[in-house]
C-alpha cells in the first residue's frame, strides 16, 4: 500500500500547491480512501505540512478518511429525490445494511454515501452502486437491489 | 403543411457548414473536403446506407437501463444476421421516456420511440423491420429534407414536450454523435468561432456579445458582454477564463447533459471568450460525480486540438488558447466565483470580499472571467446569427432562452429550453404535463437552494430575470423542481436550510451560525410534543418569533452570494404559505402527511382482516393483534416510518 501511495504521489513531483487536489483525488480513486500515510507524502512530495492538506481534504465532501465497502452506494438527496421520497429510501438503505451514512459495513462489502445531486432528477429518487445507477428507487426497491449484490458476492 | 411544421419546429436554428472553415480546415487533414456535399449529407445522416439505431445514453439513459436496451439491440442485430449501425448519442431532454431508442432505415426519416428497455427491444425491432410503428412505444418523428416522412406517425416538434420550447443551447442534444466532430461541423458548428476569429477583433467580439443582451446564465445575471470588456480592458499579459460546470445546484443537470451531448459546443462557446477577452489560458472547474461529462470533454479536446480548433495558432491566426480540466471535489460553495478560484489554486473553497472582482484581479491575482457552461453555449448562437436576432427573442431585460431541468412531481421530466418569457404555468402544465395522478399542483421551486417557491396563485408569472425576483425566486442555474398537494412547504424549507448549513464552509459568521440557528428552528416546527418539557416548548416558540428576522439578517450581512440568499427558501415560504408553518405551530399537524412526528398512523377495525402483514413488517413491533382480527398501533411505540401502510392490502391504514 505504502509504495503504491509512494509511487502515485511522485508523480507530482515539483509541482505546485495547485496539485494538492488532484493528488488528494488521484490517491483515492486508487487506494479508495485518504489514509494517514499518503497525507504524510503528500506533504514531503508537494511542501505542505500535514495540517493544511488536512483542511483541504476536510473541506471536501469527496474526500474520504476510511476505506470505502466493495460496493459503495451512493444515495442522491437532491431536491427533486427529496421531493420523491428520497429520506425514506435513504432510511430504508441503513435499515437493510444495519449501518449509517458514510459508514461501512463490518463484512466490508457495503458502504454508504450521501450525496447531493447525482444529476439525473427526472429518474428520482436515484440510487447508484459501483456507478451502476438505479432509477425510481422507492423504499420497497432496495431490499431487491441490495439481495442482487449479496447474491452475487455469495455466487462469486 | 409540411413547411409550416419546420416553421414552428423547436430545433429550426439548425446551422449549415461554412465552406471557408472547410477550407481552413483542410490544412489539417480534416476528413471533409470543402466540396463533398455527399459527404456533409452522410455526416449530417441526411443520406444513409443501411439502417442506424440511435440509443439515448446520457447519464440519464444509462440510469433508466440504455447499456442494457444497447446489448439486446446488439444481440437482435447478430441473431437475425442483420447489418446497422449503432450510436450512442446525448440525451434529447425528455428524461421521463428513457431509455430512448431512435431508428432510422434509408430513405426515410428518423423515428423515435420511448422506454425500450431490454425487454421491449425484440417486439420493437420485429415491427419496424416489418414496415409498422407500434404506436404505443412511437414518441414522434424528426424532420428532413432528403427523406420521405412515415404516414400517421406525428412529428417530434409537435409533441406537447419539445412543441413550445425553442432550441438554440440544445438544438444538438440527443441528435448528434457527440464524440464526432466533422458531424459537429457539418452541421454548422465551429462557423461562428471562425467567424469571430477572421472577421471580428476582440473588442468587436465583446460588443457583439454585449449587443445581444446576453446575461450570466448560471444565477447572478450579469450582462455578459459587459464582464467580458472588464476583462479585456485590464493590463496583464496573462489572463484566465474559466467555465464553471460545479453543477452543484441539487435539482439541475443542464450542464451535464450539454456537456455530454454536444461538448463542442461548450469548447467552441469557450474559444470565442477567450479570443474576446484576451486569454490564453482556460479552466473547466467540473463536477468529478459527472465522469461521463469528463470523458467526452477529454474526448471534445484532443479532437479539437488536432483540427487547430484549440491550442496554438487556432485556425491560422495567432491566437493561442490552452485548456485544463479541473475536477471539482464536492463543494456547494465552489459555485461562487472567488471559492471557486480558491479550490482551483489548491486551497479551501472559500470565497474572498469583492472588490477586487475577479475581471480586474482572479486566479493567481491575474484578471479572470468566470462563466457558466450555459452562457458559454449561448454563444455560438450569437455569432451565427447575430446579436440582434438573439436580442429580437425574450422580454425587455432579458434575451435568449433559458434551460430549466424540469423535475419533482410532474409527468414529463427532463430538460426543457424555452424563450424568455414563457409562463411558469405553460412549462408545468404544457410542456411538463402538470402533476401525475391527478394531484394538485402546489408550487414550483426554482433556482435551487438559493432560490425560491413560486405557488398556483403567481404561477403566470414570466421567466424573466427581474420578474422572477418580484416573487421571491432567482433565476438561478434552472433547476425547477415541480411539488404537488403531497409535499409539505416547512419540509422543504427545513430541507434546503440542512443542505445550506452543511455547505456553509464556514467563513463568516451569519452564515456559518445563523443557517444552523434557522434549521433548529425549523427541526422544532416540524416536531411533535412526545417527551418535550415546558422549557422545550417555550424555545420552540421563542425560535419561531425570532425566525423571521434571524433569516433577513443572514442575508443582509453574508460575505458571498451563497450566505446572502441561504433564507431565500425559507422566505418565500414564509411569504406564500404561512398558513402551513401555522398549522405546524399551533395546531402541530402536518396535512401533506410529511412531517412523520406530527402523524398519527391508526388501523380502521373495520378494515382490517387480520392478515399480520404488516405486525410482521413493523420495525418497532408497534402493532399488536391476532391473526384474523383487528390489529391496532401503539402509540408510543410507532415511529411513524409508514411502512404498515405501504404493505397493507386492504387500506385499512390511515393517518390523521
Amino acid at each position: 500500500m505504502n509504495e503504491l501511495i509512494k509511487k502515485i504521489v511522485s508523480e507530482f513531483k515539483g509541482e505546485g500547491r495547485d496539485k494538492l487536489i488532484p493528488v488528494l483525488q488521484k490517491v483515492q480513486s486508487e487506494i479508495g480512501f485518504i489514509s494517514k500515510e499518503a497525507v504524510v507524502e503528500i506533504g514531503s512530495v508537494l511542501n505542505l505540512p500535514s495540517s493544511k492538506i488536512y483542511g483541504v481534504a476536510t473541506f471536501y465532501n469527496q474526500f474520504r478518511f476510511e476505506p470505502k465497502g466493495k460496493y459503495h452506494i451512493l444515495v442522491c438527496r437532491g431536491t427533486a429525490c427529496h421531493v420523491k421520497g428520497s429520506a425514506d429510501t435513504l432510511e430504508a438503505v441503513e435499515r437493510e445494511l444495519g449501518i449509517k451514512a458514510g459508514k461501512t459495513s463490518r463484512d466490508g462489502l457495503f458502504s454508504i454515501e450521501v450525496v447531493a445531486c447525482l444529476g439525473a432528477c427526472g429518474l428520482a429518487p436515484l440510487l447508484c452502486v459501483n456507478d451502476e445507477f438505479y432509477a425510481n428507487v422507492s423504499r420497497d426497491k432496495v431490499s431487491e437491489i441490495i439481495k442482487s449484490y449479496r447474491k452475487r458476492e455469495s455466487e462469486a | 403543411m409540411n413547411n409550416n411544421i419546420i416553421e414552428n419546429n423547436c430545433w429550426k436554428e439548425a446551422g449549415s457548414v461554412s465552406p471557408e472553415l472547410l477550407k481552413e480546415l483542410s490544412k489539417k487533414q480534416f476528413s471533409v473536403k470543402p466540396d463533398d456535399a455527399e459527404m456533409i449529407k452522410r455526416l449530417t445522416r441526411e443520406k444513409i446506407d443501411r439502417p442506424v439505431i440511435y440509443i439515448g445514453a446520457g447519464t440519464c439513459g444509462l440510469g433508466a437501463g440504455a447499456k442494457a436496451t444497447r446489448k439486446q439491440i446488439e444481440k437482435y442485430l447478430a441473431d437475425n444476421n442483420m447489418n446497422a449501425d449503432i450510436l450512442e448519442v446525448g440525451c434529447i431532454g425528455l428524461c421521463s421516456a428513457e431509455p430512448l431508442v431512435d431508428i432510422q432505415i434509408p430513405g426515410k426519416t428518423r423515428v423515435s420511440f420511448k422506454n425500450i428497455t431490454a425487454e421491449k427491444v425484440a417486439s420493437l425491432l420485429d415491427n419496424f423491420f416489418s414496415g409498422n410503428i407500434p404506436e404505443d412505444k412511437v414518441l414522434g418523428q424528426f424532420h428532413s429534407q432528403s427523406s420521405a416522412p412515415w404516414d400517421n406517425v406525428p412529428f417530434l416538434s409537435q409533441h406537447p414536450f419539445f412543441a413550445p420550447q425553442k432550441r438554440w443551447v440544445l438544438i444538438n442534444c440527443g441528435i448528434v454523435d457527440p464524440l464526432n466532430i466533422e458531424e459537429y461541423v457539418s452541421r454548422g458548428g465551429y462557423a461562428s468561432l471562425f467567424t469571430a476569429l477572421t472577421k471580428n477583433n476582440p473588442t468587436e467580439v465583446c460588443d457583439i456579445v454585449e449587443k445581444s443582451g446576453l446575461r450570466g446564465r448560471g444565477g447572478g445575471g450579469f450582462p455578459t458582454g459587459k464582464k467580458w470588456k472588464f476583462a479585456a480592458s485590464g493590463k496583464s499579459e496573462q489572463k484566465y477564463l474559466i467555465c464553471n460546470a460545479d453543477e452543484g445546484d441539487p435539482g439541475a443537470f443542464m450542464d451535464r447533459a450539454v456537456i455530454e451531448g454536444d461538448p463542442f459546443r461548450l469548447l467552441e462557446g469557450m474559444t470565442i471568450a477567450a479570443y474576446g477577452i484576451g486569454a490564453s489560458k482556460g479552466y473547466i472547474y467540473i463536477r468529478a460525480e459527472y465522469p461521463l461529462a469528463i470523458e467526452r470533454l477529454y474526448h471534445a479536446m484532443e479532437k479539437a486540438k488536432k483540427y487547430g480548433l484549440l491550442g496554438h495558432n487556432i485556425l491560422g491566426t495567432d491566437f493561442n488558447f490552452d485548456l485544463t480540466i479541473k475536477m471539482g471535489a464536492g463543494a456547494f460553495v465552489c459555485g461562487e466565483e472567488t471559492a471557486l478560484m480558491n479550490s482551483i489554486e489548491g486551497k479551501r473553497g472559500m470565497p474572498r470580499p469583492r472588490p477586487p472582482y475577479p475581471a480586474v484581479s482572479g486566479l493567481f491575482g491575474k484578471p479572470t472571467i468566470i462563466n457558466n457552461v450555459e452562457t458559454l453555449t449561448n454563444i455560438p448562437m450569437i455569432f451565427f446569427k447575430g446579436a440582434d436576432y438573439f436580442s429580437s427573442f425574450g422580454t425587455p431585460t432579458s434575451k435568449g432562452t433559458k434551460v430549466f431541468a424540469l423535475s419533482g412531481k410532474v409527468s414529463r421530466t427532463g430538460l426543457v429550453e424555452i424563450e424568455m418569457g414563457t409562463t411558469l404555468r405553460d412549462i408545468v402544465f404544457k410542456i411538463g404535463g402538470g402533476c401525475p395522478n391527478g394531484k394538485k399542483y402546489k408550487a414550483a421551486q426554482i433556482g435551487g437552494p438559493s432560490g425560491g417557491c413560486i405557488p398556483d396563485s403567481q404561477a403566470d408569472i414570466e421567466i424573466d430575470y427581474e420578474k422572477l425576483k418580484t416573487v421571491g425566486a432567482i433565476m438561478g442555474s434552472g433547476g425547477l423542481v415541480v411539488m404537488d398537494e403531497n409535499t409539505c412547504m416547512v419540509d422543504v424549507a427545513k430541507f434546503f436550510m440542512d443542505f445550506i448549513q452543511r455547505e456553509s464552509c464556514g467563513k463568516c459568521i451569519p452564515c456559518r451560525e445563523g443557517t444552523k440557528r434557522l434549521l433548529e428552528i425549523l427541526e422544532n416546527i416540524t416536531k411533535g410534543r412526545k417527551g418535550k418539557s415546558e422549557e422545550e416548548s417555550l424555545l420552540r416558540m421563542q425560535g419561531i418569533i425570532t425566525m423571521e428576522q434571524l433569516a433577513r439578517v443572514i442575508g443582509s450581512t453574508s460575505l458571498c452570494g451563497l450566505g446572502q440568499t441561504a433564507s431565500n427558501p425559507v422566505l418565500s415560504t414564509l411569504r406564500w404559505f404561512r398558513n402551513e408553518y401555522e398549522e405546524h405551530i399551533f395546531d402541530r399537524h402536518c396535512s401533506a402527511g410529511v412531517c412523520k412526528e406530527l402523524i398519527e398512523y391508526s388501523i380502521d377495525e373495520h378494515k382490517c382482516k387480520g392478515c399480520t402483514l404488516c405486525a410482521r413488517k413493523c420495525p418497532v413491533s408497534a402493532i399488536m393483534g391476532k391473526a384474523k382480527t383487528p390489529h391496532y398501533i401503539i402509540p408510543d411505540k410507532c415511529i411513524a416510518c409508514g411502512q404498515c401502510k405501504s404493505v397493507c392490502p386492504f387500506d385499512a391504514v390511515f393517518t390523521k
